[in-house]
């Protein structure tokens, strides 16, 4: 078996083309990379330590509002993260391992939230929990707040980042099959048993990726929360709002302060995001040598 | 405990997976599902396992009607076609899942899981995650993940399909042995018919969501109910015809049939199977057809010559052993005559 796969020829590669095609491909790439991506987040950086480490650290840790506003997108960011993974994974769960009517139809809603401009569920909002909205007069009976306050923040930013556990999770669901579940219930185990003990441990990792990216899309939100915060300083700011009106204020270094960790947040979620697609390609990887080792007799 | 599943049908969409069929199971038994694919097989399986509901019909489990029981309560084990093992889990953690989730104490959990991996020879594994094992290996972590918790039945679909030709034969014994040991009332589900007449007691022969034949393996062997289980049985050669006054004519072979004295023709068909009919080099009296013999195979326990009728149009395949062989030396091109020791004739029903 193993000498014939190594008498096999190689086959003629696809991507030997001209050398000349090759180093244009390559410089196109590199160039408009380098001038549309690490050239403005080196300028972040640049920018916001451009009056010394000493302004940066004030800008950041001495101004309240600015303080304020990392807070609140560090309150904001988890909750709607935690709303989104409960229903990532039951919106996952009945698309990958059921057929009922509409479902067809929830799949493509799910989506939806990524192709509405964020402004417009913004406004959306306010249509539905403003003071002159739908449900503004009773919601004022009751002495609620959810427009211009921490509800309304986590509702917008929640919707906004809301496909993308499920998105993550229903292809790999859908691959993973029922096959074990199925096996769990022959076995005796009830529906949160077999969730607990067979579903979790297998799309953990596929899970993790889609909690840090929506944590990412979570943290940067700015269209939908620009709306429905009323943008109060100390109040209703997020750091993306914060970097907004300090810019308006032409405070530049603080603007860039407030920016750079934003972008460091995004740094973090890249490495992390390419160590988990790593580990996942190397658990594959020797799961396939194990199989193939293990067959032998 | 013994197994009756009465007037069970199941549709899936407009297909009818199960039309109006009844099984008994006696207590202890070990039943072979045997059926090609989409006769039924595995649908009646998951339905006696609690994993399917029937639109129509009831399950008894002895004399307890457990149609609307769980799975979960109804306490089988039932082992899966491509195995099911819990990747992510060892393999003793997998054997020990269904005693951990009905909450057994962990010593005894310990205790049981260890007495079958003895059973089923694979102690020393206990570390191993599934994909470390060789499909036989895996095979037998299924079976003993499905009697770990002593079930009352143990179900098996197609449990041997995904090995290799000779695992598969091993296994096969060592099931069959298993099962004398532990005497629990299995049925599995399969689509060869060596595999289901090698292991077990009886066989159910499954054609289009119907029951075609029950039996032990001799029975159905040596009469076989209808022509789809004669078929289906294979290593046969079908002749056509017609039946009248005691005698079928097929093709130019006329041998008696008092099963049918009557004196209107009726259409019928006749089953020869290739170890029954005998090559002769000269008319012996006896009903033959004169052939040409178009290919010799000196395959292993029996030589297959196949033979072919200029007059009729058929083609015949011989099993000849391999002393005959040597006495007749049939050659490509050779002109012989064939002559059935036994066959059976179908008359086909007045309907249509």
């Amino acid at each position: 078996m193993a000498d014939n796969v190594k008498e096999k020829p190689i086959p003629p590669r696809p991507q030997d083309d001209p050398p000349a095609v090759r180093v244009a491909l390559i410089l196109t790439a590199v160039v408009i990379m380098g001038f549309f991506v690490v050239v403005p987040l080196v300028n972040v950086f640049v920018q916001a330590f451009a009056h010394g480490v000493r302004a940066y650290w004030d800008n950041l840790f001495h101004d309240p509002d600015t303080l304020h506003s990392v807070k609140l997108t560090l309150m904001v960011a988890p909750v709607a993260v935690g709303l989104n993974l409960v229903f990532g994974i039951a919106a996952a769960w009945a698309i990958a391992r059921f057929r009922f009517p509409g479902r067809t139809l929830l799949t493509a809603l799910i989506d939806l939230p990524f192709t509405v401009s964020p402004v417009v569920v913004g406004l959306f909002l306010l249509l539905l929990f403003g003071l002159q909205g739908t449900f503004g007069p009773w919601l004022r009976a009751h002495d609620l707040k959810i427009v211009f306050a921490f509800p309304g923040l986590v509702i917008a930013t929640a919707f906004v980042t809301f496909p993308v556990v499920a998105r993550e999770l229903t292809p790999l669901m859908e691959a993973l099959g029922a096959e074990e579940e199925v096996a769990a219930v022959s076995l005796g185990a009830r529906g949160w048993q077999v969730f607990r003990l067979i579903t979790l441990p297998n799309i953990k990792w596929g899970l993790l990726y889609g909690v840090i990216l929506c944590n990412a899309r979570a943290m940067g939100e700015f269209g939908a929360v620009y709306v429905v915060s009323g943008h109060i300083a100390g109040k209703t700011d997020t750091m993306p709002l914060r970097v907004e009106k300090l810019f308006q204020e032409y405070n530049l270094p603080g603007a860039f302060a407030v920016a750079s960790v934003l972008a460091m947040l995004a740094l973090v979620t890249l490495f992390v995001k390419t160590a988990l697609e790593w580990k996942t390609r190397r658990d594959l990887a020797e799961a396939h040598r194990l199989q193939t080792e293990g067959a032998q007799p | 405990m013994s197994i009756t599943a009465k007037h069970v049908t199941k549709r899936f969409g407009t297909f009818v997976a199960l039309d109006n069929v009844t099984l008994e199971v006696p207590g202890g038994a070990l039943l072979a599902l045997l059926g090609p694919s989409g006769s039924g097989k595995t649908t009646l399986l998951r339905i006696i396992a609690g994993l399917e509901v029937a639109d129509s019909g009831t399950v008894l489990y002895a004399d307890e009607d457990v149609t609307d029981a769980a799975v979960r309560d109804r306490n089988v084990g039932f082992v899966f076609q491509h195995y099911a093992l819990f990747r992510h889990l060892s393999v003793f953690e997998n054997v020990a899942f269904g005693l951990r989730v009905r909450g057994g104490p962990r010593r005894r959990v310990r205790e049981r899981v260890r007495e079958l991996l003895r059973l089923v020879q694979l102690e020393g594994l206990e570390r191993s995650l599934p994909a470390q094992l060789s499909g036989g290996q895996r095979q037998r972590v299924a079976l003993a993940r499905a009697l770990a918790a002593e079930p009352k039945v143990l179900l098996l679909d197609e449990p041997f399909g995904a090995l290799d030709a000779k695992v598969r034969q091993e296994l096969r014994q060592w099931l069959r042995r298993l099962h004398d040991e532990l005497h629990v009332t299995s049925v599995f589900v399969t689509h060869d018919q060596e595999e289901a007449f090698e292991v077990a007691d009886r066989v159910v022969i499954m054609n289009r969501g119907r029951i075609e034949q029950t039996g032990t393996p001799e029975e159905i062997f040596d009469k076989p109910a209808s022509p789809f289980v004669m078929d289906f049985l294979g290593n046969v050669n079908v002749f056509h015809g017609v039946v009248q006054g005691g005698r079928a004519r097929l093709r130019g072979l006329e041998v008696a049939y008092p099963e049918y004295p009557h004196d209107e023709s009726r259409a019928a068909t006749a089953f020869i199977r290739s170890h029954e009919l005998e090559i002769v080099r000269k008319r012996n009296g006896r009903p033959s057809l004169e052939v040409k013999v178009t290919h010799v195979n000196p395959a292993r326990p029996v030589v297959k010559v196949r033979v072919y009728s200029e007059t009729f149009g058929v083609v015949l395949t011989v099993d000849v052993s391999w002393e005959r062989y040597a006495e007749l030396q049939p050659a490509v091109g050779d002109t012989v005559y064939v002559s059935p020791r036994q066959l059976r004739v179908f008359v086909q029903d007045y309907a249509i």
